[in-house]
C-alpha cells in the first residue's frame, strides 16, 4: 500500500484572487510579514499497489488526466509506503 | 434541423435550452443523457449550464469523462455544431475542444446579472444574425467565468478572429469597469479554429423571449438555425 | 426487552438533560407500559421537542389554521395544514402549488454558510417530497446592524450559503426581504421558502401504507453530524465517539439535485406509496410519522442503514440529522423499477425495513430489538401546553410618543438620503446578484420588485410571491404588527397584479416559557388571523422558531409571512417602477399623522417608539380590489406600495427601474396644513400605494378609485431626472440612485 499526498496550486502566471483576498485578510489581522499567498488544493489517497514505480506512474497519469488542469495548475506529490 | 441537449448529473439549464430550441425556435430537440453513446445524427449539440457533478474538483472536469463526450468530440471533429453555455463552456475547455480555462471570478462571488456583450466577429455560423460590433444584452450567472489562456493562445485567438464576444458597456466601450469577472482580454465567448464549436459564459437562452426582458440572445439561436436549415 | 451494557442507564439526570419533564416521562412510561431504554428516551426527546411536536404553540396554531380555513370557503386547500410536509393549494387547470417557509436560525448563527445552505436544502426537500417540482426559492433574513463586523461576516456567509445551495441545484432565488436591527444581534434569522408546482394527481403523501411494502433509504450516508443538543448524552458512549463530532451539518446540493430528479422520475412510475425526507430528527421522525399517517406499523433494521462512520450506536443513527436523505415506501413487487431509477442517477437505494400491520415502530439492530414504540403516540400524542401569557412590561412606556416633542427636520433632502442609505431600505442587489435568480427561465419580475413573479410555461398563469414582516411594529404592537405583516405582503402581491390566495408563515419568537414572549406570540397570531380572514388567504402551514434570544434579550417578534398570489393572465402584470417621463403619478389611500415605529423616527430621531400605524382591513381590502380590477384593464403603468420610509422613499424607489438610468418625478400636490411634513414625506400610514398612469387614463383611474371608495391624490408627473417634492425635496436622481445602490456594497467592501 502506498499513500499519496498531492498538492495542486495555480501556476505562478495565473492570478489567484482567492490568495490575494486571504493575504489581505492576514494583513488586516496584523501579520505584515506575510508576503505571497497562493491557495491550492490538497488530495490524499491510498494506492493498493506494491510497486513504487508503478504507483508513481499511475499517480502522474491521474494528475494529468483529471486531478490537475495543466492550463492553469501545477502540482507536486509525495508517495509513502504504508503497512 | 435536429438538436440535442446533453444532460449531465447536475446540469440545470438543460430544460431552459430545450424550451427555447423547441418552443421559441420550433426546432426538433431531444435530451440526451450523459451515459448514452449515440447522438443519433443531430446537427447541433448543446452543452447546457449548471453544476455538472456539483462542480466538484473543477467546473466541467468530471463531466468531460462522461460516455457521451466521446461522441461529442467525434461530432465536433466531423465539423458539426456544438455550443457550450456557462458550465457547458467549462466542459468544452476541459475536454480540449476549446483552448484556455476558466478561473474564479475576480470578485470571488457568484454573479447573476445582465451584461453587455460586443459582437467581435459576426461572420460565424453562431453570429450571422448579428452585426459586427453590435452590442447585445445577455445575462451571466456564474462563479467561475474568468477566462484565462497563455499569451500565445491569446495571440492566436485574436489573430484568427476567434474571440466572438467581449464584455463591454452599454455603448460598446471595452474597459475593466465593464468586465464582470476579470476575464483575460474581456473575453466572454470564443470559437474553435474550424468555427463549429462555440463556448460562452453568458446565457442566450435567458434572453430569447420578450417576457423575460429581451430577445438579444435569440439572435444566436436564429443564426445557427438559419445556417443549418 | 434487554438493554445492552454499552448504553447508559436512564437516570433522572439523563432524562432532565434530554429536556423531558417528569410529567412527560410518566406519560412515556404509560405509553410503553415500562420504562424506556436509552435509545427510546432519545427518540422521545426529539419527537416531543418543540421543533417536532409544537408542544408550546399547537393550541395557538390550530386556532390560526382552523379559523382562516373556515373563513375562506372558496380556497382549495388539498391537504390540511400540519398533515403533510408542506401546504398544497389548487390553482386551476389541473395544477397545484406546494409551498412552505422554514427557519434555520440557530445553525446559521453558528456557521452562517452551511447553516443557511442546509436550511435551503431542507425546505427544497419538503417540497419535492410532496411530488412537486420546486420552481423557486425566497429568503427572509434578519441581522444586527451592518456596521458591525460580526454582522457583515454573518451576512456574507448566509448569502453565500443560500447561493451555493440554490444556484447549484438550479432553483432561482427570486426575492425575499432583509432587515438590519440591533434586536437581531447575536441571533440572526434565516427563513427559507420554497415553492413547487405539480399536477394535482401527482401529489405524494408522507404515509406508510400496505403491510409488507418495503421501506427504502436513499441519499447521503448517516453520520454523527447534527446530533445537536442531544450530542452530550451520546458522548459518554464509546471511546471512538469522543473523536471530533461535527455539530454543523454540511449540505451537498449536487446530491440533492440527483435525489430531486430521481424522486420526480419515480413519481411517474406509480411505484411509490409514500415518501418523506429526513429532516429534523432524521430517521426517527420519518419512520414514525409515515407510520402514524398511514395508521400502520413499521419495522427497520439499523444494520442496513448506510453509515459514514464506524461504531455508531442505535441512539446516534436514529437521531442523526445528516442532510440529503429520504425514506421511500415502495409498492411490493415494484422494487426493481425503483432501484433502476436510483441507479440511473448514481444513487444507492437500500431496503431498510417494511411496513407492518399494527401500530408499532420497531427498530432492530442485527436482529436485536433496540426500540419499540407506538408510532402514533410518538408522532402525535406528545403533551401539549397552554403557556402562561402576560402583557409585557415595556409596552405601555414604549408606545408613548408625544408628537409635539418631535421637531421636524430643517433639511428633508438629507433625511431622504439618510433613509436611502439605510441597508434595510437600500438596494439589495449586492445580495440577489449572488443568487441565480433567472435559471428555469420563468422569472418575469426580477428581484427588486414588490413581489417576485414567475410564469407557468404552457399556461397563461403567473405566480407572485412576497415575504414580509416588520419586527419593530410587532414589538410595539404585536396584534397590529401581525395584521400588517399579512396586509403588506398581500399588498405587495396585489401591486404586481396578482390576487393573494394563501399564506405560509415562519413565526420567530423568543422563549415561550416567558409569559410576555408568549403574549407577543398570541397577539401576533391573532392579528394574522384577522387579516387572513378578510383577505381570503388561508394559512396552509408553516413553522415556529422559539428561543431566539441572545444575552441581550429576545429578538423582536418576527412572524414572517410568505404570501402567494395568482395571476390568471400574466399579461395583466404591473411593474413596480415608473416606466416613462410624462406619466401621471397618483397616491392611492389616505395619509395620516403617523410616525410612530417608523424608519424615519429611528434614523433621524434615534427613537424606537410609539404605536405603529393602524391598519383598517376593510380599507386595505378595497384598495386591493381596486388595483386588481384596474390591472385587468391595464390601467396602471406601474404600482408600488408605500412601506418603510413612506412616500418620499417610495417615489425615489420608483425611479430606479433601469440601472444607471434613473427617471425623475415632480410632486406638486398641496397636502394642506393638517399634516406634519415629516408624516407626509416619511410616515408609514398603511393601505397606500403609488401608481403611475398614462395621461389618457387619468379619468378612468379616478372613476375606478371612486367606485371602490379609495381616496386618490394626483401628485404630479414622472420626469426625466430630478426628484422634486413640493418645496421640501429637490435632489438629482443620479445622486439618489448612487446612495441607494451603494449603501450595502460600501459597507461590505
Amino acid at each position: 500500500m502506498y499513500k499519496a499526498k498531492i498538492n495542486v496550486t495555480l501556476k505562478k502566471s495565473v492570478l489567484d484572487p482567492q490568495g490575494k483576498t486571504v493575504l489581505q485578510a492576514v494583513h488586516s489581522l496584523g501579520f505584515h510579514s506575510a508576503q505571497e499567498m497562493r491557495v491550492g488544493k490538497y488530495f490524499e489517497l491510498s494506492l493498493n499497489s506494491t510497486d513504487r514505480v508503478k504507483a508513481e506512474q499511475e499517480l502522474k497519469a491521474m494528475c494529468a488526466e483529471l486531478l490537475v488542469n495543466p492550463v492553469i495548475e501545477d502540482y507536486t506529490f509525495q508517495l509513502e509506503e504504508v503497512r | 434541423m435536429k438538436a440535442a441537449v446533453i444532460v449531465f448529473p447536475g446540469s440545470n439549464c438543460d430544460t431552459d435550452c430545450w424550451h427555447v430550441i423547441r418552443d421559441v425556435m420550433n426546432v426538433n430537440v431531444d435530451f440526451v443523457w450523459h451515459k448514452e453513446t449515440d447522438l443519433k445524427g443531430v446537427d447541433l449539440v448543446v452543452l447546457p449550464g449548471g453544476f455538472s457533478y456539483g462542480d466538484y474538483l473543477r467546473c466541467g472536469a468530471i463531466a468531460r469523462f462522461s460516455p457521451i463526450m466521446k461522441e461529442v468530440i467525434k461530432h465536433a471533429d466531423a465539423g458539426r455544431y456544438v455550443i457550450g453555455i456557462c458550465n457547458g463552456f467549462q466542459v468544452l475547455l476541459e475536454a480540449g475542444l476549446l483552448p484556455g480555462a476558466l478561473l474564479r471570478n475576480r470578485t470571488l462571488r457568484f454573479m447573476c446579472k445582465p451584461v453587455y456583450l460586443r459582437v467581435e466577429n459576426s461572420t460565424t455560423i453562431f453570429t450571422n444574425h448579428l452585426k459586427q460590433n453590435q452590442v447585445i444584452e445577455v445575462p451571466i450567472a456564474h462563479g467561475e467565468g474568468n477566462y484565462f489562456c497563455d499569451e500565445r493562445t491569446l495571440e492566436t485567438l485574436e489573430g484568427n478572429k476567434k474571440i466572438i464576444f467581449r464584455y463591454c458597456s452599454e455603448n460598446g466601450t471595452i474597459s475593466d469597469e465593464f468586465n464582470p469577472n476579470g476575464s483575460l482580454s474581456h473575453i466572454a465567448g470564443i470559437i474553435n479554429q474550424k468555427g463549429n464549436v462555440l463556448g460562452m459564459m453568458p446565457h442566450p437562452e435567458r434572453m430569447s423571449e420578450s417576457i423575460l426582458g429581451g430577445t438579444d440572445g435569440k439572435k444566436i439561436w436564429e443564426s445557427i438555425v438559419s445556417y443549418v436549415k | 426487552m434487554s438493554m445492552t451494557i454499552s448504553e447508559p442507564k436512564v437516570t433522572k439526570e439523563l432524562i432532565e438533560r434530554h429536556g423531558i419533564t417528569p410529567e412527560e416521562y410518566d406519560y412515556i412510561c404509560k405509553i410503553l407500559g415500562r420504562e424506556p431504554n436509552f435509545t427510546e428516551l432519545g427518540i422521545f426527546s426529539v419527537m416531543w421537542s418543540e421543533h417536532c411536536s409544537y408542544k408550546n404553540s399547537k393550541p395557538v396554531l390550530k386556532k390560526l389554521t382552523k379559523t382562516t380555513i373556515a373563513a375562506c370557503p372558496n380556497s382549495l386547500l388539498l391537504v390540511k395544514p400540519g398533515d403533510e410536509n408542506a401546504g398544497v393549494i389548487d390553482i386551476g387547470d389541473g395544477l397545484a402549488i406546494c409551498f412552505k417557509i422554514e427557519s434555520h436560525n440557530h445553525p446559521s448563527a453558528i456557521e452562517p454558510f452551511q447553516g443557511a445552505a442546509t436550511g435551503v436544502g431542507g425546505i427544497i426537500r419538503d417540497i419535492f417530497t410532496m411530488g412537486a417540482r420546486p420552481i423557486l426559492c425566497m429568503d427572509s433574513l434578519r441581522f444586527g446592524k451592518l456596521d458591525e463586523k460580526i454582522n457583515k461576516h454573518l451576512l456574507r456567509g448566509v448569502v453565500a450559503g443560500i447561493a451555493h445551495y440554490g444556484n447549484c441545484i438550479g432553483l432561482p432565488t427570486v426575492g425575499g426581504e432583509i432587515y438590519f436591527d440591533e434586536s437581531y444581534e447575536g441571533n440572526c434569522l434565516v427563513n427559507a421558502l420554497c415553492l413547487g408546482l405539480m399536477k394535482k394527481e401527482d401529489m405524494i403523501k408522507g404515509s406508510a401504507k400496505g403491510a409488507g411494502n418495503p421501506v427504502y433509504y436513499v441519499g447521503a450516508t448517516t453520520g454523527r453530524d447534527g446530533l445537536g443538543g442531544a450530542a452530550f448524552a451520546s458522548r459518554e458512549l464509546t471511546e471512538e465517539s469522543k473523536e471530533d463530532r461535527p455539530a454543523v451539518q454540511v449540505g451537498d446540493p449536487f446530491l440533492e439535485k440527483l435525489l430531486l430528479e430521481a424522486c420526480l422520475e419515480l413519481k411517474k412510475t406509480g411505484a411509490i406509496v409514500g415518501m418523506q425526507d429526513m429532516g429534523a430528527a432524521g430517521l426517527t421522525c420519518s419512520t414514525c410519522e409515515t407510520a402514524s399517517r398511514g395508521s400502520t406499523g413499521i419495522e427497520i433494521d439499523l444494520v442496513k442503514v448506510p453509515k459514514r462512520e464506524t461504531g455508531m450506536v442505535p441512539y446516534e443513527i436514529m437521531l442523526s440529522e445528516s442532510q440529503e436523505r429520504m425514506l421511500v415506501i415502495v409498492e411490493k413487487g415494484k422494487e426493481k423499477i425503483v432501484e433502476a431509477i436510483f441507479e440511473k442517477w448514481d444513487l444507492h437505494a437500500v431496503k431498510i425495513g417494511e411496513v407492518r400491520d399494527g401500530h408499532l415502530m420497531k427498530v432492530y439492530e442485527n436482529g436485536r430489538l433496540v426500540a419499540e414504540i407506538p408510532a402514533r403516540a410518538l408522532a402525535e400524542d406528545g403533551l401539549i401546553y397552554n403557556r402562561e401569557s402576560t402583557v409585557p412590561g415595556y409596552l405601555k412606556e414604549m408606545q408613548q410618543l408625544d408628537l409635539n416633542s418631535i421637531a421636524e427636520p430643517a433639511d428633508f433632502n438629507q433625511v431622504l438620503l439618510k433613509l436611502l442609505d439605510d441597508p434595510s431600505i437600500a438596494s439589495k442587489a449586492w445580495i440577489y446578484e449572488q443568487y441565480d435568480h433567472m435559471v428555469r427561465t420563468d422569472t418575469v419580475f426580477l428581484p427588486g420588485h414588490d413581489a417576485a413573479l414567475v410564469r407557468v410555461k404552457g399556461t397563461k398563469k403567473g405566480i407572485a410571491l412576497a415575504t414580509d414582516c416588520n419586527g419593530l411594529y410587532c414589538y410595539l404592537d404585536p396584534y397590529e404588527g401581525g395584521k400588517i405583516a399579512v396586509a403588506e405582503s398581500a399588498r405587495n402581491v396585489v401591486c404586481s397584479g396578482a390576487k393573494p390566495i394563501a399564506i405560509t408563515n415562519c413565526l420567530n419568537f423568543g422563549n415561550p416559557m416567558k409569559p410576555d414572549i408568549f403574549w407577543q406570540f398570541q397577539k401576533c397570531v391573532e392579528g394574522m388571523t384577522d387579516a387572513c380572514c378578510v383577505f381570503q388567504t388561508p394559512v396552509t402551514g408553516g413553522n415556529v422558531s422559539f428561543y431566539n434570544e441572545s444575552p441581550k434579550g429576545a429578538i423582536y417578534p418576527t412572524p414572517t409571512i410568505g404570501m402567494l398570489g395568482l395571476m390568471e393572465n400574466i399579461e395583466s402584470r404591473i411593474p413596480s417602477f415608473f416606466q416613462k417621463a410624462g406619466d401621471t403619478i397618483y397616491l392611492l389611500g389616505e395619509t395620516l399623522n403617523e410616525i410612530g415605529a417608523s424608519q424615519y423616527l429611528l434614523n433621524v430621531h434615534g427613537l424606537k417608539q410609539g404605536l405603529p400605524p393602524r391598519l383598517d382591513l376593510k380599507k386595505e381590502k378595497a384598495l386591493h380590489e381596486m388595483i386588481l380590477s384596474g390591472a385587468q384593464e391595464k390601467t396602471f403603468v406601474s404600482c408600488h406600495d408605500l412601506s418603510d420610509g413612506g412616500l418620499a422613499v417610495a417615489v425615489a424607489e420608483c425611479l430606479f427601474g433601469k440601472i444607471g438610468h434613473p427617471l425623475g418625478a415632480r410632486i406638486d400636490f398641496e397636502f394642506g396644513e393638517n399634516l406634519r411634513r415629516d408624516a407626509l414625506l416619511f410616515g408609514e400610514t398603511q393601505s397606500r400605494v403609488l401608481v403611475s398612469v398614462e395621461t389618457k387614463n387619468e379619468k378612468f383611474l379616478e372613476a375606478l378609485a371612486t367606485e371602490h371608495g379609495v381616496p386618490f391624490y394626483k401628485l404630479g408627473k414622472v420626469t426625466e431626472n430630478r426628484l422634486k417634492i413640493d418645496s421640501f425635496i429637490d435632489i438629482d436622481s443620479t445622486q439618489l440612485e448612487q446612495v441607494y445602490r451603494q449603501a450595502i456594497p460600501r459597507r461590505m467592501s
